[in-house]
């Protein structure tokens, strides 16, 4: 068999080609992403999309598989949240086709603004989870899953967290399973959730996750590791691996379904052991239905183990008090590298504006939200996608009945407003708002890396794709008169009409378009230079926050690798010191990128 | 079982180089498991690819003063990363700065000396100047393969596994610019 290294992600992007699924889809988000742009790699065999948001990717995936395609739906897990709708749903309807739905939590908050602990989700809306430890049952417990849902006609849902997302495995490649056929069968009883449907749908699921914990007691990724103690350790997911580095001569529980939770199996194991370890990364999920058997056994769980942040060895070490885990180097003692706007980025001067502008912003969540850090200081709030509108507005109407100003704009980006800004905007205008919206439109979803949206032009799977124009969408659709079109790099334009529109008795949106400039990297054209006769050291430059910019012998430096000649600073620059330098070393001023590239004086670095 | 670290900024090839790396590790026959954190990584922010291999192996994740050599891209994420570092550790650094921004905007000082500092955690630390070798061959980008030459200088695995996967893995065209920087990188043994 041939022997793959996988990280967890690809994996299950292969364990759905493998499972033959035939649709998927997903929306971006740290530390999903990467299943879905792997299974492009299938497109032959999975037709795959990006939806606008979590939500209509899974009421896809649900209406795919009522055709009797296998399917699958993809998210992190702040994503289940918006999807937790159609999750609830799901759960009633039941499947023809296999589902599953992937949560990627993410413990340790590396890149989420929660650590929420998704298997709660599958409890609620009684439907198994599944927890991979590794790759190689990353990739099986999709196969697996898709089994399990024809079998017992629900969906499944897969936990994976960033450990298991993004380490790398070995992973047996196996063949596809040819897929069932696809066909639609009209049955309103089966696909309708009508109060008098459901409630015989809500006993048949009941009977349905009965079913399911019997099974549980024999499903092959609940399994007991024979030990040569009396200590017994019940694990799942990646604290599974740091368990048995730790516990070396321990019985082990490995639970690769936590959910429906095997009593029988749990039993005999605690028939071997006078002690239990539970292993698990946030909540105790697995201990509470460990406590309801009360075999009197001693249970080591989140009394001694942390509700916060991943597990490792160390944690576990620490928490049982056999390593201290006090630095001896103390960190505190070097600078930090918080992640920055790039060098040119689109978004850097109008994050400029608002900062000189005073303004209070609501924000939202994407690669702009570094426009919060210092030096650009420019954002008060960061909710969930979508919020930098609606909370504007609310704080807006709380202002106005009091008779109080506020002088604020909402700022959000463009794959941010597709997934969930739109319908802020549609309370703006119903509810008579005077919000002045700036959606940042690079026409890409940079922040996790790039994916394609409504904006873009392009389909997931490479293919051109209609593209929403958004100053159409906000005038003509929704009828917004104040919209208008501004250059990112534009610093005088952006100035006056953000203070312009800010005042006014109506709602506007501003639509600041240019790409993003790691996407714009394959031109590098002759960098901007700082003429250090003229430079005054006032650091308005360097306040730009961009990471080509650094202070040198008092005076600003351009380090020439990094700038893309996006112009922001040269204009924000009171005594003109910064220009394009040609090859010939000449000096030109007051030329925007454009003019420099077509005047061919800048040739490639 | 045996850990490595390599680390640096977003853009560097750290990702790259820790590829090669499990690759060897594998076609040497060893079990792998490698994890990295991906996210903010191109904007930037620091990053690490951790590796740990052996006869078997558990977790993806090194742990604490137990580590056993540290490859850094940049001086400064060396230092982030010491404490991972066991007292036989070895730590191959490259002799190169890149200021993080709150360093860059004035408002913290870059650490001094931080090759001696290193010294006080590292059984050996070997500095080498892979960013100027990788420009002197005309490709900056081929610094993280000089880096995982120095790496397998010092690793006790066969020079021919390297330098096949090495060929193997690169782009066609960039093969001899890469053996050249790997045999460059190589050449610091310690
Ligand atoms: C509900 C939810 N889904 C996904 C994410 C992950 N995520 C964070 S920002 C973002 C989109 C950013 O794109 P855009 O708004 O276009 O801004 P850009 O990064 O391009 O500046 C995504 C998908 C999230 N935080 N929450």
């Amino acid at each position: 068999m041939k022997k793959e290294l996988l990280s967890g992600n690809e994996a299950v992007a292969r364990g759905a080609y493998e499972a033959g699924v035939t649709f998927a889809a997903a929306y971006p988000g740290t530390p999903s992403t990467e299943i879905l742009e792997n299974i492009t790699q299938y497109k032959e065999h999975i037709y795959c999309h990006w939806g606008a948001n979590e939500k209509t990717a899974l009421e896809e995936a649900l209406g795919a598989c009522f055709t009797g395609a296998r399917s699958m739906a993809s998210m992190k897990h702040v994503g289940l949240n918006v999807a937790a709708d159609p999750f609830f749903s799901a759960s009633y309807l039941g499947v023809k086709g296999g589902l599953i739905i992937v949560s990627a939590d993410d413990p340790g908050m590396h890149s989420s603004q929660n650590e929420q602990d998704n298997r709660n989700y599958a409890l609620a809306a009684k439907m198994p989870v599944l927890e991979p430890s590794d790759s190689q049952e990353a990739k099986d417990m999709v196969i697996e899953g898709i089994k399990l849902s024809e079998k017992y006609n629900t969906p499944v849902m897969i936990r994976m967290t960033t450990r298991t997302c993004h380490s790398r495995s070995a992973v047996e490649l196996g063949e596809r399973e040819t897929p069932p056929e696809i066909n639609y069968v009209k049955d309103f009883k089966r696909t309708m959730l009508l109060p008098a449907l459901a409630r015989p749908k809500h006993v048949a699921v009941e009977k349905r996750q009965k079913e399911i914990k019997e099974f549980s007691n024999q499903f092959k990724f609940n399994h007991i590791i024979e030990g040569k103690t009396r200590v017994g350790v019940i694990a799942s997911g990646v604290s599974y691996q740091y368990g048995r580095e730790v516990f070396k001569d321990a019985w082990f529980l490995k639970l690769g379904m936590p959910y429906p939770f095997p009593s029988k199996l749990f039993r005999e194991f605690a028939s071997h052991v006078d002690k239990i370890y539970i292993l698990e990364e946030n909540d105790p999920f697995i201990e509470t239905f460990v406590q309801l058997e009360h075999t009197g056994k001693e249970i080591i769980g989140k009394d001694v183990f942390p509700l916060t942040g991943e597990m490792s060895t160390d944690v576990i070490h620490a928490s049982l008090g056999e390593k201290d885990l006090t630095l001896k180097f103390d960190l505190n003692s070097i600078p930090k590298r918080p992640p920055t706007l790039c060098a040119g980025c689109p978004h850097t001067a109008t994050f400029h504006n608002l900062s000189m502008q005073k303004l209070n912003v609501t924000g939202d969540i994407g690669c702009y939200t570094l426009g919060a850090l210092p030096p650009l200081n420019a954002m008060d709030t960061c909710i969930d996608m979508g919020a930098s509108i609606t909370a504007l507005l609310g704080m807006e109407k709380a202002c106005e009945k009091a008779g109080k100003e506020l002088n604020a704009v909402a700022i959000i980006g463009d794959s941010t407003f597709f997934h969930s800004g739109i319908t802020g905007l549609l309370d703006i205008i119903f509810n008579k708002g005077k919000t002045t919206v700036i959606i940042l439109d690079n026409s890409i979803t940079a922040m996790t890396g790039h994916q394609v949206n409504p904006g873009t032009g392009l389909n997931a799977m490479g293919e051109p794709a209609p593209r929403v124009d958004l100053v159409k969408l906000a005038k003509d659709g929704l009828g917004i008169e104040h919209t208008y079109e501004i250059d990112g790099y534009d610093v005088k334009a952006l100035k006056e009409i953000i203070k312009r529109e800010v005042k006014r008795e109506a709602p506007s949106v501003l639509v600041v378009r240019r790409p993003c400039a790691l996407l714009f990297r394959g031109a590098q054209w002759s960098p901007m230079q700082v003429d250090t006769s003229k430079c005054i050291y006032c650091k308005l430059c360097t306040k730009l926050g961009c990471p080509a910019i650094t202070p040198q012998n008092e005076k600003s430096h351009i380090t020439p690798e990094r700038c893309i000649g996006c112009t922001v600073c040269a204009q924000v620059c009171p005594v003109k010191a910064i220009q394009f330098v040609d090859e010939n070393g000449m000096h030109i001023h007051d030329t925007t990128l454009e003019e420099f590239m077509k005047s061919k004086r800048g040739g490639k670095k | 079982m045996k850990s490595i670290i390599i680390s640096g900024v977003g853009g560097q090839g750290v990702l790259t180089a820790s590829d090669l790396l499990s690759d060897v590790l594998l076609e040497k026959g060893y079990d792998v498991k490698k994890s990295e954190v991906h996210g903010m990584s191109q904007r930037g922010g620091d990053v690490i690819s951790t590796i740990n291999y052996g006869p078997q192996v558990f977790s993806p994740l090194p742990s604490l003063y137990e580590t056993d050599y540290i490859l850094s891209f940049e001086k400064l994420e060396a230092l982030r990363n010491i404490n991972y570092l066991s007292k036989d550790g070895v730590i191959m650094v490259n002799d190169y700065v890149w200021e993080p921004l709150p360093v860059a905007a004035g408002f913290e000082k870059y650490p001094e000396n931080i090759e001696e500092t290193l010294k006080k955690y590292a059984a050996r630390v070997i500095v080498v100047p892979a960013t100027d070798i990788a420009v002197e061959l005309g490709n900056i980008r081929a610094t993280n393969v000089v880096l995982v030459g120095v790496l397998a200088a010092n690793m006790d695995i066969d020079k021919n596994i390297w330098v096949d996967i090495v060929r193997r893995k690169v782009p066609p065209k960039l093969i001899d610019l890469n053996i050249e920087a790997f045999e460059r990188g190589y050449k610091y043994k310690l």
